[in-house]
């Protein structure tokens, strides 16, 4: 047959990579089940085993492990991109895509658009949880379409940040360290499981510049209330910031190692 | 452009750190040849095939396909070739259909075309009945059979084939060569690498041999045999009274000295014709022979007479 080609254009190539990341995780279904097993098993055992300690009962615990949760999972599912980014560097299959007439970026964008479905999954399966454990929000169903919107996004702007380490760490195990670390510093250092008034001073100091603690009264506030308070908008803008930072760098890194 | 040629390569070096892993490499690669890189492991083949892939930036020198600049033309250069890593360069999480899919899609084909690249490359490639499998399933042959298959989704005019029959079992070994053949035969032009001399012998219409990143010769398997190796001639004179006058007859026509053991003469030789004389004189003589056997010098000697002294 005749072979025709056009020039490809940043949008169909990201598109074309997105569908391949797409197609790896339904054909490996383990790759989205860190983020489905998760939350589920650590809103069981965390709610369970610390409800009646800090909140007198699961179901007073709720409100506050369901956001906590929430976050700790969006974070871990962030965390992945830079260990998938990295494995992908790694295998020969890169090479080709390199060595293709297309846009350069296409695999990193790619790889960071196919993460938004497993945001989705990570956050709907936090609230599906915590549903199925007794907790239902006092505010309507568009409010938790915004907290899901939210989640996503900051999960999204996260994943820059560790699609960077993916890009510059030594080797995808190194990554992967780097990233469970920093996910469970983040999500235990702050007001996730507990009050932070019942933390020590200097834990407290901690806390409170975790942005991960913004994130999380962020999201409480909108579930309790219905009504998006100045730390829904600092968080928004937070977000923003690390995409305008954090995208710029990541691409300059991807295109040096290149 | 009917005389450009396919690649040129010009004082092609590259540093890692310290180390000089391609030293001032410079050839060129004609339209329609199959031109073979030769060196055992590490001698810098696949570093060169990587720069002229553009996966790899040269220290210094320049490189040409089809006349355009890699490194200011790189897009237009890249739309010319397909590759075949040393690794099998397919995706291996998903089908063998699906690769095919996306790996159109992102060489630029419509959707349309890609589905009917997809179908007719899977036929070429007797891929059809595991298209929907996955990948982990297949054999060595097949992912390879595969990764070619990506490669010629545009028809490149210019291949590059990196090691591409490096753990195959011998009857896969042989599928790969006549599919390399076949494309030959459709007009490709080839650059291969390879460890195995049989293979180079095989395939390539030239070759330049690879030590230590400097290109140590390059010409056809025929020529670098001839300059470096000798053909040796082996016979058997079953009768003994006959030996003595065979002896003088192979080394007066072969103008080298024969070796006789039992009953048989071996002796060296530089042309064939001085073959054809010695048995033409056998056969006047009336001299009876057995067991003939004319042996050629194998790139292996080629190999090692070029190399040697210098590891």
């Amino acid at each position: 047959m005749e072979i025709k080609t056009q020039r490809g254009n940043i949008i169909q190539n990201t598109f074309t990579m997105a569908y391949r990341n797409l197609l790896k995780t339904l054909h490996n279904p383990d790759r989205f089940m860190d983020v489905l097993i998760q939350p589920i098993l650590f809103m069981i055992l965390f709610g369970y085993l610390f409800g009646g300690a800090i909140a007198g009962g699961v179901q007073g615990y709720l409100p506050t492990i369901v956001p906590g949760i929430l976050v700790q999972t969006i974070l871990s599912a962030a965390s992945g991109s830079g260990s998938q980014i990295r494995e992908d560097m790694e295998s020969g299959v890169f090479d080709r895509f390199k060595s293709l007439p297309m846009a350069h970026i296409a695999p990193l964008a790619g790889q960071l658009f196919a993460d938004i479905l497993r945001l989705f999954i990570a956050t709907i399966a936090s609230l599906a949880t915590g549903y199925f454990m007794g907790w239902r929000p006092n505010v309507g169903f568009g409010w938790l379409v915004i907290v899901v919107l939210l989640a996503v996004f900051i999960g999204w702007a996260i994943s820059w940040i560790y699609a960077l380490v993916g890009l510059l760490a030594k080797s995808a195990t190194m990554v992967q360290s780097i990233s469970m670390i920093t996910m469970l510093m983040l999500s235990f250092l702050s007001n996730a499981f507990i009050p932070i008034r019942t933390l020590p001073k200097f834990l407290q100091v901690i806390a409170n510049l975790n942005p991960v603690t913004y994130v999380i009264t962020a999201i409480r506030q909108i579930l309790a209330t219905g009504t998006l308070s100045s730390t829904a908008g600092m968080v928004l803008i937070m977000g923003l910031a690390i995409v305008v930072i954090f995208a710029p760098l990541t691409v300059l890194a991807y295109n040096h190692n290149n | 452009m009917q005389n450009t040629n396919a690649i040129q390569v010009d004082h092609l070096t590259k540093k890692f750190a310290q180390q000089v892993a391609v030293d001032d490499v410079s050839f060129s690669v004609k339209k329609g040849e199959v031109f073979g890189l030769l060196g055992p492991n590490g001698a810098g083949k696949t570093t060169i095939l990587r720069m002229i892939t553009t996966l790899l930036k040269p220290t210094n020198g320049n490189i040409t396909i089809f006349g355009h600049d890699i490194k200011t033309e790189s897009t237009l250069a890249r739309s010319m070739f397909g590759l075949t890593g040393q690794y099998a360069s397919v995706d291996e999480d998903i089908s063998a259909r699906e690769n095919l899919m996306i790996f159109s899609r992102l060489n630029g084909l419509s959707r349309q075309d890609s589905k009917l690249r997809t179908k007719e490359l899977l036929k070429e490639f007797s891929l059809e009945n595991s298209a929907n499998k996955s990948l982990s399933s297949f054999s060595g042959g097949m992912r390879r059979r595969l990764d070619l298959a990506v490669s010629l989704i545009t028809q490149p005019a210019l291949i590059f084939l990196d090691e591409p029959t490096t753990g195959l079992d011998p009857r896969t070994r042989t599928q790969m060569w006549d599919t390399i053949r076949n494309l030959v035969a459709h007009g490709s032009t080839i650059v291969l690498t390879t460890q195995y001399l049989d293979e180079a012998d095989a395939l390539a219409d030239r070759v330049a041999v690879i030590d230590h990143g400097k290109l140590i010769k390059i010409g056809t398997p025929a020529d670098l045999k001839h300059q470096t190796g000798q053909a040796t001639m082996r016979l058997n004179i079953p009768d003994d009274n006959n030996l003595i006058k065979a002896e003088n007859i192979i080394g007066t026509e072969l103008q080298s000295q024969p070796n006789v053991i039992n009953n048989n003469i071996s002796a060296s030789f530089k042309q064939s014709e001085q073959v054809t004389n010695a048995l033409a004189q056998l056969k006047a003589a009336k001299i009876k022979i057995t067991d003939l056997s004319v042996q050629e010098p194998s790139l292996d000697d080629v190999f090692m007479a070029l190399t040697v002294g210098k590891n």
